[in-house]
């Protein structure tokens, strides 16, 4: 049963030896020149200002959020939407269809009240 | 053993057809930017500088490696293959053509893979590269780096949203997550059942969706070198730089495939059901072709977005369009 995984097994092997073995080898070829300030972070030729660990925008956080609401929807959607055809197969199709109207129904409200508290804005 | 063997030359060979193709579509993107901007481009190395990514490649080995003081030495080498692997991945389940029979033998069907998840690996694996992406733009320690590594990931989970449902669309439309038996379905020997006649709004969303997922023009705003100088790899040099760029050019070639599976028939080839597997290969890659030039025609066309309009787009536009066009999808399927 997990026989159409072996290609894909060898091939996490052939791609991860082919990243590790390029980012050692041009480490090892390329050489090493110690100066002075060569170290610093790239900020347009100029001295570097501050520390970068910098506190990130809430609205990364929001996002972050939401995504993780709707892709969990998704997750349900994909068992329905493969199955759909079997349904109105099997005559249920559309008793199957109201249940998921409701469940979409339910996260647009979400979306919709996210939208109008102004989570959604971003040039605030 | 015999089988094994099949499967591992299978494997190597679409392997390196895939890092060949990235390749080449590095050249193509400065050959093609060069001629819209009535330049030569790249034309020393080899004819027509066809062995110019060769040279690219060797020359990045010999760079010297710069990792930034302060930077996290290890999360920063590890960014770049965290990047370039999944998306070198999702290659595995794409069905480049029917069964293939060289010199008597029979290989199989040409994929690496045929998996009955096959949609759902790929969007699962694809979206692993978000963590290369960020992980790099923190770990550089330097401003750009990290607004554009978050920037990346923010926009690159929001697409995905418009992206999974669109998918739906057309899973629901076959019945299967298997992309076989999703382009097996259009296959029909007449182009009118191709996908993208039956659900001409999802595909024009999946594609500009496609754009938005892999970071590229218009929507490069993990890049975008007026304001963030060159984003999340700003610091990185040499073949870790390299393995970004070909995850980035290996995720852009398979979106151009998945484009051509999911809504131009794949393989399939116009009033020919069941051609040799070869001129179906040759179908999918005139399709597949054109859709990886189009990533580049595009980004010497339209101008820049801003970053909100691109949030806007995705969170206000997109995404209820999706959701609508597979309550509709579900609708005509469920209620028929």
């Amino acid at each position: 049963m997990l026989e159409p995984y072996l290609p894909i097994l060898l091939l996490v092997g052939i791609t991860a030896a082919f990243g590790v073995v390029n980012v050692i080898v041009s480490d090892l070829l390329g050489g090493h020149r110690a100066v002075v300030s060569k170290g610093d972070s790239y900020e347009c030729g100029m001295a570097p200002e501050g520390s970068a660990r910098l506190r990130l925008s809430i609205h990364f956080y929001l996002v972050a959020v939401l995504f993780i609401l709707f892709d969990v929807e998704s997750v349900f959607l994909v068992l329905w939407a493969v199955a759909a055809k079997s349904f109105t197969a099997a005559g249920v199709g559309a008793l199957v269809f109201a249940e998921i109207l409701v469940f979409v129904g339910l996260l647009l409200a979400a979306l919709v009240y996210v939208w109008r508290k102004g989570g959604l804005q971003w040039d605030r | 053993m015999n089988d094994f063997l099949i499967i591992l030359i299978k494997t190597c060979v679409i392997y390196g057809c895939l890092i060949g193709a990235a390749a080449l579509m590095t050249l193509a993107e400065r050959k093609f930017s060069a001629w819209m901007q009535l330049r030569y481009g790249p034309n020393r190395v080899g004819p027509w500088g066809l062995l110019q990514p060769l040279a690219d490649g060797v020359k990045f080995i010999f760079k010297e490696e710069l990792c930034p003081d302060g930077a996290n030495p290890w999360i920063f080498r590890l960014a770049p293959i965290l990047s370039a692997v999944p998306a070198m991945l999702t290659v595995a389940v794409i069905p480049f053509a029917g069964d293939v029979n060289l010199f008597g033998v029979d290989c199989g069907n040409l994929s690496i893979t045929d998996l009955d998840i096959g949609v759902l690996f790929l969007v699962a694996i694809g979206g692993l590269s978000v963590y290369g992406v960020i992980l790099g733009g923190w770990a550089s320690n330097s401003k750009y780096s990290l607004l554009g590594g978050l920037r990346a990931s923010a926009q690159m989970i929001s697409y995905e949203l418009s992206l999974i449902l669109i998918i739906l669309c057309v899973v629901a439309m076959t019945g299967s997550l298997d992309l076989r038996a999703i382009t097996e379905a259009q296959n029909t020997g007449n182009p009118l059942s191709w996908n993208v006649f039956s659900q001409p709004l999802a595909f024009v969303i999946f594609v500009i969706a496609t754009f938005a997922e892999t970071n590229r023009h218009p929507f490069d705003f993990a890049e975008c070198e007026p304001e963030l100088v060159a984003g999340f790899h700003t610091e990185y040099s040499s073949m870790k730089f390299a393995l970004f760029f070909l995850g980035e050019y290996c995720a852009m070639i398979v979106m151009a495939c998945l484009t051509t599976t999911l809504f131009l028939g794949g393989y399939s080839v116009p009033f020919w059901e069941d051609a040799p597997w070869f001129v179906e290969l040759g179908s999918f890659c005139a399709k597949a072709g054109f859709f990886a030039f189009l990533f580049i025609w595009v980004r010497w066309t339209l101008p820049r977005f801003r970053f909100d309009q691109l949030m806007h787009l995705g969170w206000k536009v997109f995404l209820p369009l999706a959701l609508a066009n597979l309550l509709v999808t579900g609708a005509v399927i469920s209620l028929a």
